[in-house]
Parts: C-alpha cells; structure tokens; sequence
C-alpha cells in the first residue's frame, strides 16, 4: 500500500484551501493536515478529494462544508468527496504544520517505533510543548479526540496532547 | 452474488459496530474516570466510523435502503445480523473491557484479510479502520492484565467477565450462506480460519493477565441469523428512538 504520493492540487486552488482550517486545530489548514489528496478546476466546478483522518472523526463533514464555504465565496462551485484508499498517514502532515502544531500546546507525532516506545512507556521521548522537556509520561491512550493521547509532563507538571502517529 | 446479497454481507459486518459502538456510547459520562471514558467513547466513535462507511456502501448496493440512516436505525430487531457478544450489557467495568478485548482480537483478524478483498471499497474501509482497532486492542489488552494481574477483587471480577461472555465466542467464526458466498467472489473473509489464531492470541493474552481460560463446550448462538438476547431489545430501542419520533430527522 502506498501511501507517499503526492496530491494533486492545482496551484490557483491552494490559497483559497490554505484558509480553511482544521476545526480542532484551528491553527491548521486544511493542507497542513494533509486531508486533501486532489484539488482540480474542471469545467468551472473545483473537485475535492478528502480524505478523513480517523473514520469517525466529527471534523470530517464540518471540513467538507467549510471547504466548500470558501469556494462559493471566491465565487466557485465546489464538489467534496471522501476517499479512504489510500488511508490518510500522519506522514501526510507538513512540516510547517507540525511546527504550528507543537507551538499550539499539541506534541506532534513522532516516527512509528518511537511513537510505539512512548506509548507503550519504555521510553521518554514525547516533548512536552511547554517546556521541551522529554520527561513526560503517558496518562491515557486517548485524549481528547481519537487522534491524540494524554501527556503528562514531569518537569513542569502541565498536561498536554499527544497526536499519535498514524501509518 | 448479486448486489443486494453483496449488501447484506456489508450490512452483517458492520452490525457488529453499530451495537458495539451503541453500548460504549451509553458510558459517554459514566465512565468509570475520565481517561476510560473518553477512551470507550473514542473507540465508540471509531466503530460508528466505520459503520457509516459500510452502511453508505450498503445503501448504494440494495436500492431497498433509502440511506445510511435507514440501515442503521429502520430494521427490526430480527434483522440485525449482529453477534450475540457485543449486544452484552455493561453489567460492570470488567464486562466492558471483557466485552471490548474478545471483539477487538477477533475484528484485528478479520480487518487483516479484509483488507486483500477484491471488493476495491471493503478493502479501502479495512485498510482504514485496521489503524483504528490497533489502538481498540492495545487499549483492551492493557485494561485485561492490569485488571487479571491487579488486585484479588480485580482479578475475580475479570474472571468473572471472561467467564460468562466466553459463550459468546465461538460465534464470531459461524459462517453463514452470505459469508460462504463473500468467501466464493473472492470478497470475504473465511472465518473458519481465523478460529486457531484467534484462540491462540486470547489465551496469550489471558495468561500473561494471570486469568484462567475457561473450559466449556457450550456456546450459545443466533445472532447471526437475526436471533438476539433479551438485551437487544432494549439496545434497540433507545439506538432507534430519535428516528422512531422524529422521522427522517437530519443533523
Ligand atoms: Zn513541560
């Protein structure tokens, strides 16, 4: 399964995907997120392939809508479909984006066997977004939504979000 | 097969969620603290997830469905395909992680070979929701030896759990007409064969959680053919409520 390609989406679409954000995290685009897999004009009807993160992510069909709101404000009609092959990866995040990510109080994840290690607690290796320190310790699998899990730093004590890895 | 038995093939799998997903739901607030409580209610959100993605492809499949919303929430009880086990009810935490740890062995397994079906949308929903149910079965697993290796009353009320659902096991690897026929197209799983693997993994499991593995002979059965517990009933009518009143009510 492949899961590296690259989406395609035309240039003169970017800006107007670029203000849609993520409704959990809201300092996320939707193209920072890595959910939109192709963004093409045809015909003057702008078609969008989304791919949901998690299955039963509620922010799916906020996104779907809020993309589609910005279209009709430039103007354009636009048409959102799910995809779940291939199923969205974590690696489809951007860089820029896991950086607003940690600056927003949100550890981003980390590569699969050190986001395996931290879960399973054999190692430190979540930063606390705090503080930077890795002396942080996992309170729950699950935090506030699907994608994350409970941090819990142990040098400057504040709670905090993991987002798990995803591949 | 046809396209509407192609249906209910995708409409018996995803039942599984549907009730599974209901129950955890009824925990949303009552968990036992905070962290369980919004973990069931994660992994309940999961399985309604996957059971949307299942229930639009049946709906496009059997024009009999005028919807997602109509599969789910218009069948009678008869007509939910659902394995007895996850219609349980949430007697007490153990049940809940009991419950949770003996579906989510056997889901990880089907979700493996369902991702290779020659169905291109049943292996891009598997493909999805194996990532998922990864996290269901480390969240499970880890509750169990924490409860089997924890305290004398934790441990009896584990055993306990294991004890009274491990009738319902063996259910899960019943092939029906419909199952046989996916297993003919090339679209479905062959449950018979995932029973070995499934039984190793749990007794792994159960012994690294200090628990016994029971010894029984007696399974009880009939979900599968729409035949349900007493519990159902009740699941149902709250599950249907919203759409009973209000119907085609939307968000
Ligand atoms: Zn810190």
């Amino acid at each position: 399964m492949t899961t590296t390609e690259k989406p395609n989406i035309q240039e003169h679409l970017v800006s107007i995907l670029e203000s849609v954000a993520d409704p959990e995290i809201p300092v996320l685009s939707v193209l920072d997120l890595g959910v939109i897999r192709e963004a093409v004009e045809v015909e003057g009807m702008v078609q969008i392939k989304l791919s949901p993160t998690y299955s039963g992510c509620p922010a799916t069909d906020m996104m779907a809508s809020d993309i589609k709101a910005a279209f009709a404000q430039k103007g354009k009609k636009a048409r959102v479909d799910l995809v779940l092959a291939p199923a969205w990866t974590t690696d489809w995040m951007s860089e820029k984006g896991k950086q607003k990510m940690e600056a927003y109080g949100i550890a981003p994840p980390l590569e699969p066997l050190a986001d395996k290690e931290a879960l399973l607690g054999n190692q430190k290796l979540v930063k606390c977004p705090q503080c930077g320190s890795t002396n942080t310790h996992l309170v729950s699998q699950f935090g506030a939504t699907a994608c994350k899990a409970l941090f819990q730093c142990d040098n400057c004590q504040e709670p905090f979000d993991y987002f798990k890895c995803l591949k | 097969m046809d396209s509407k038995q192609r249906s209910n093939y995708v409409t018996s799998i995803a039942d599984n969620h549907l009730i599974l997903g209901q129950r955890l739901g009824e925990l949303c607030g009552h968990g036992p603290n905070l962290e369980t409580d919004i973990a069931l209610t994660n992994i309940a959100l999961d399985l309604f997830g996957q059971t949307r993605s299942y229930y639009q492809y049946a709906a496009q499949l059997d024009d009999a469905f005028a919807s997602e919303d109509a599969v789910a929430f218009l069948r009678k009880e008869h007509e939910y395909h659902n394995v007895l086990l996850v219609e349980q009810p949430n007697t007490h935490f153990g049940f809940v992680i009991g419950r949770q740890f003996l579906f989510d062995a056997y889901h990880l397994l089907l979700l493996e070979q369902l991702q290779y079906s020659a169905d291109a949308t049943l292996a891009a929903i598997a493909q999805k929701a194996i990532k998922e149910v990864r996290y269901h079965q480390r969240f499970s697993s880890d509750w169990l030896k924490r409860l089997g290796d924890g305290t004398e009353k934790s441990r009896k009320k584990m055993q306990e759990a294991i004890d009274a659902l491990w009738r319902y096991t063996d259910e899960l690897f019943e092939m029906t007409p419909i199952d046989q026929l996916a297993v003919d197209a090339g679209i479905g799983v062959d449950l018979h064969a995932l029973r070995p693997m499934y039984y190793q993994k749990i007794s792994e499991v159960l012994e690294e959680a200090t628990l016994v593995l029971p010894e029984t002979n007696y399974f009880q059965k009939g979900g599968k053919q729409g035949r349900h517990t007493e519990h159902m009933g009740y699941l149902l009518a709250d599950l249907q409520y919203m759409q009973r009143t209000y119907p085609n009510m939307d968000w």
